[in-house]
């Protein structure tokens, strides 16, 4: 077995986020079926969520090459 | 560079090790001095972040230079960008009282921040400057100075602090939640601003890399047909992935200037 640690701990810290914007954007989309008037302001919301849920699955990808120590 | 050259510039073409394997690309590849040494030498994406200067204010300049009523192509792209930057995120998020004072930012922002992902999937650039986790940090701190000496001058430091719980909570809550509140507003808000627009450049960049110097290895340097066809595949998703990543950085750009304006409004509003 070889690889690296690191990078299951940026996989695990993936699930999450996964899960997170998945929810977001099925809200935003059932939102936008019940009433496409109101998509502008969703859109900026449901952006700004995901940026929010990304954030942290990024944090993961940033720590796993910070702690990789020599491949 | 084109996707063959790029492999064949960069160390990690496999002629150059003798043909004992697929060494995959690294963070390293993204530290490419031009000249100088050490703490001090120029970079890559130093000098494209100049470059990308140039271009915005050339650009902006030159289609507003002959500003018509009816506009010609240029204007009607920048008369579409500074719409959508000051209707669509600075009047919808910061409010129509005080929103124009900040548009100026915003759009530089926007425009700097676009032009600077661009340049990923642009040859002969091809380096997403916001691959260095030192230009976002550089943009972060400008946002962060800004929306921090906004609510300080706003509110002065009690009711900065006081702005940071929301009002009917039980009294026992209430040191917790403004230590979380603290937290956000002083070091994760920044950290993440930095971090979300270095990290999606950076791996996605790194994602093009891998496809790319696979396929070239897998083409080239490793025996058997098979290799060939998967070399190809690798190609094509590279194209693909390319398309995606020009709508990532879209989007990166759009989410940077729309939570700096998200900052700012919470600066400016009385209330949490």
């Amino acid at each position: 077995m070889g690889g690296n640690i690191a990078i299951i701990g940026y996989g695990l810290s993936a699930i999450g986020p996964g899960i997170g914007i998945g929810l977001i954007f099925a809200a935003y989309i059932n939102g936008v079926a019940r009433q496409p008037e109101a998509r502008g302001m969703l859109q900026s919301i449901a952006i700004l969520g995901f940026a929010l849920a990304e954030a942290l699955a990024i944090f993961g990808l940033v720590l796993a090459f910070v702690f990789k120590k020599g491949v | 560079m084109s996707y063959t050259v790029l492999a064949a510039l960069s160390g990690l073409s496999a002629s150059s090790d003798g043909g004992d394997g697929f060494e995959a690309p690294t963070p390293e590849e993204f530290y490419q001095p031009f000249f100088g040494s050490g703490d001090f030498s120029v970079t890559r994406p130093m000098f494209l972040f100049a470059i990308s200067a140039v271009i915005v204010g050339a650009f902006l300049i030159f289609s507003t230079r002959k500003a018509a009523v009816v506009p010609g192509k240029a204007q009607w792209v920048t008369e579409q960008g500074y719409n959508f930057i000051r209707n669509g995120i600075a009047q919808d998020i910061i409010g129509s009282k005080e929103f124009l004072k900040y548009v100026p930012l915003l759009f530089t922002l926007f425009c700097t921040i676009l032009v600077n992902n661009l340049f990923g999937v642009i040859p002969p650039f091809q380096y997403p400057t916001m691959g260095r986790v030192g230009f976002p940090i550089a943009l972060a701190l400008l946002v962060y100075v800004i929306y921090q000496v906004i609510a300080f001058r706003r509110k002065g430091v009690l009711g900065y602090l006081k702005d940071l719980v929301p009002a009917g909570l039980p009294g026992w809550i209430k040191p917790m939640i403004l230590f979380l509140e603290i937290i956000t507003y002083f070091i994760t808000r920044p950290v993440t601003l930095a971090l979300r627009l270095f990290g999606n450049m950076f791996a996605g960049h790194m994602l093009l890399l891998l496809f790319i110097l696979g396929g070239e290895y897998m083409m080239f340097h490793a025996s058997g047909f098979h290799m060939k066809i998967f070399g190809g595949a690798s190609y094509l998703l590279a194209a693909v992935m390319t398309v995606f990543e020009i709508l990532i950085e879209f989007l990166q750009a759009y989410i940077f200037t729309m939570l700096a304006a998200t900052y700012i409004a919470d600066s400016l509003s009385e209330h949490h």
